[in-house]
């Protein structure tokens, strides 16, 4: 406004101006060419580039113009200047309220705190598939006790090569302990984390249909697992089978319990949703469950790490539970203990 | 959210059905057009192509990467399993991975909110009640894309490779397809699951030129140089009266944008109108003294809370 007042040209031309809501236009025109350079520039991803004053004039300027806009609207007919000025006003809107998170601070949130809030938000969810995985795991186990011909159907095909119902002590412990390639870890590793990643995204984003094909899906998987458990179990290897498993399992099985609670929380909000509409009560379930879901993908991280190297690494059964033991309490400490003391302050 | 616009009479986008409000948090209602299902498909497939070229890009610099350590070191040594291959292994299987999720959460965090195919045909993401796009909700709205697209571009393509599709799967994962695919069509909104989940729609950017000002000042009009005629037109309240708001912004898109054919045309039917004998050679002047008039007249009746929406309205 300074400016404009300064230039004599300027002064003029509102003075002269034949229609009020012109000369209301004139007078604030500068204001608008400005903010609408700052917005530009930022759009262009060249922020930093922007002076202090800039920066520091950016809320003031939206809001000005804000205020322009409505009194635009009520007493201006310049189809072109109103035109304008609601691009501009949504432009700057979203400069001024878009993603402003860096993904450094959104981290350190994450991290500090909003994964395990997230998680225990979601704690009945959680009770829901833990609750449904150790079902599918029984059905499983005592599916193939009753008829081993269920193995074959539950279990597919390259995981049964030698883990078949039948199969011989050695030949079992050898798929536990055996040394397997141990120069490919790294492509192994890798190649289980992009596949466990995409099954666990695959069990929360079919929480979306009412939670109904997470759960079949958790089923399914966990059942599988039951069945294997049979095999392992009729050869009195238990508890090798669990340490084998539960080196990386207790890590990966909890992050596809925790994908698969996402998913039921989805869609019990959306069969559910209370007070609220459908919509809003559907966005901040989903919200909650990509928070989860963004750790998930973390957590399969680790347990593809140790599935690759430390299994085929440790090869003892006392070292495995050790290993997954300790895992589990990390887990379970950061989740349900950490940063609890902080949301209570907080709220 | 409601759909009407402040101003209903005001034309704003091609397809009035898209056009919604959407409140900003200091309560200006803001007018937004939701994108089409077309600019949405375009988007899509631009997305899927950048994808499939970095996916080959990496593929290609993989297999440049092992081609010059067999260069360097000769005798197959790229083949054991501890030497390279593996590490270009690693890679491209993360890079896969990521490409194939963080491609589109890495390009909706940042400031336009738009994927480069989104971009192209000039599209973003917003939140849906107005707030701030959160880093969680365009997680969310992508983690359900899996769903919706890839799986079953995984499904048809891997169950026709090895022949295990039977009619009826194929046809199960067809729906399944469809329905996701098509959901954007089934909602006034065009929102997709994932948008539904998330909290989030897809909007049209808009980025219009402030034009200069139509009504001709009034140190222009006494200058005798310039505006010698202009005094000439004086017009009555009736000759006024014959308009609205729409013929309004009709005129001034004209006097903006128009040639010099449409300047007569205008000229000769506001003059039949008003019972005025066209004059010729004086079209643009004749027309930016009757807009003022007229325009000073609605205004006048705006302020105090008349408007008139077109002629065929009441007069104020």
């Amino acid at each position: 406004m300074a400016s404009v007042m300064t230039d004599p040209n300027m002064q003029q031309a509102i003075e002269t101006a034949a229609l009020k809501s012109d000369r209301f236009r004139l007078e604030r025109e500068a204001d608008w060419v400005r903010l609408e350079e700052i917005v530009t520039k930022m759009e262009k991803g060249k922020a930093r580039k922007l002076s202090d004053e800039d920066v520091l004039a950016l809320p003031t300027l939206y809001r000005t113009l804000l205020s322009s806009l409505s009194i635009a609207r009520e007493s201006s007919l310049d189809a072109g200047l109103i035109d304008y000025l609601e691009g501009l006003a949504l432009r700057s809107y979203f400069m001024v309220y878009g993603t402003q998170t860096s993904f450094g601070r959104w981290l350190k949130g994450f991290f500090g705190g909003g994964w395990s809030q997230a998680i225990r938000e979601i704690k009945l969810d959680i009770w829901i598939a833990l609750f449904v995985m150790i079902a599918g795991t029984l059905i499983g186990y005592v599916l193939v006790a009753g008829d081993s011909d269920w193995y074959y159907a539950l279990v597919p095909g390259n995981f049964a090569e030698v883990r078949v119902p039948g199969a011989t002590e050695e030949a079992l412990r050898g798929t536990l302990f055996g040394a397997e390639e141990q120069d490919g870890l790294g492509v192994f590793a890798a190649y289980l984390f992009s596949n466990n990643a995409q099954v666990a995204i695959l069990a929360f984003a079919l929480g979306f249909a009412f939670a109904i094909p997470s759960i079949l899906l958790l089923i399914h998987n966990m059942a599988l697992l039951g069945a294997m458990l049979w095999v392992f179990a009729q050869r009195g290897l238990t508890v090798e089978f669990i340490g084998w498993l539960s080196i990386h399992g207790t890590t990966e099985l909890f992050a596809i319990l925790l994908a698969g609670a996402a998913g039921i929380h989805v869609g019990r909000s959306l069969a559910f949703p209370g007070a609220k509409s459908h919509l809003t009560a559907a966005s901040a379930a989903g919200k909650r469950a990509a928070l989860v879901m963004a750790g998930v993908v973390i957590m399969l991280i680790c347990a593809g790490l140790l599935e690759g190297f430390a299994r085929q690494l440790i090869n003892n059964t006392g070292g495995r539970y050790l290993v997954g033991g300790a895992m589990l309490i990390f887990w379970l400490t950061y989740f349900f203990v950490f940063g609890r003391k902080r949301a209570e302050i907080g709220s | 959210m409601s759909s009407t616009a402040t101003d209903p009479w005001i034309r704003r986008s091609s397809n009035p059905k898209l056009d919604r409000i959407m409140v900003s948090p200091e309560g200006v209602p803001l007018n937004v057009t939701v994108a089409t299902a077309g600019a949405r498909a375009g988007a899509l497939t631009l997305d899927i192509l950048i994808i499939l070229g970095l996916i080959l890009g990496v593929t290609l610099l993989g297999l440049l990467v092992l081609w010059g350590f067999e260069a360097a070191f000769g005798g197959g040594a790229v083949l054991e399993e501890s030497g390279p291959l593996s590490v270009v292994a690693v890679f491209w299987i993360i890079a896969v991975f990521l490409f194939r999720n963080a491609y589109f959460l890495y390009f909706e965090l940042g400031e336009r909110a738009a994927t480069w195919g989104k971009r192209a045909v000039g599209i973003r993401v917003a939140a849906r009640d107005g707030g701030r796009l959160t880093a969680e909700a365009v997680i969310a709205r992508n983690i359900i894309r899996d769903i919706e697209l890839f799986l079953p571009l995984v499904f048809i393509t891997s169950g026709e490779a090895e022949g295990t599709m039977t009619d009826f799967t194929a046809w199960a994962g067809f729906l399944w397809v469809l329905m996701f695919l098509l959901f954007p069509l089934f909602n006034k909104d065009r929102l997709r699951c994932g948008d539904l989940i998330a909290g989030t729609w897809v909007i049209q950017n808009v980025k219009r030129n402030l034009g200069g000002v139509v009504a001709p000042s009034a140190e222009a009009s006494a200058n005798p140089a310039a505006g010698q005629a202009t005094s000439r037109y004086e017009f009555s309240d009736t000759d006024l009266s014959v308009y609205g708001e729409f013929e309004l912004q009709t005129l001034e898109s004209v006097l903006r944008t128009g040639t010099d054919e449409a300047l007569e045309t205008v000229t000769n039917s506001i003059c039949a109108k008003i019972g005025w004998e066209p004059g010729s050679g004086d079209e643009r002047i004749f027309l930016e003294a009757y807009y003022t008039a007229l325009r000073a007249k609605l205004e006048s009746g705006m302020r105090f809370g008349k408007r008139r929406k077109d002629k065929y309205s009441a007069d104020i």
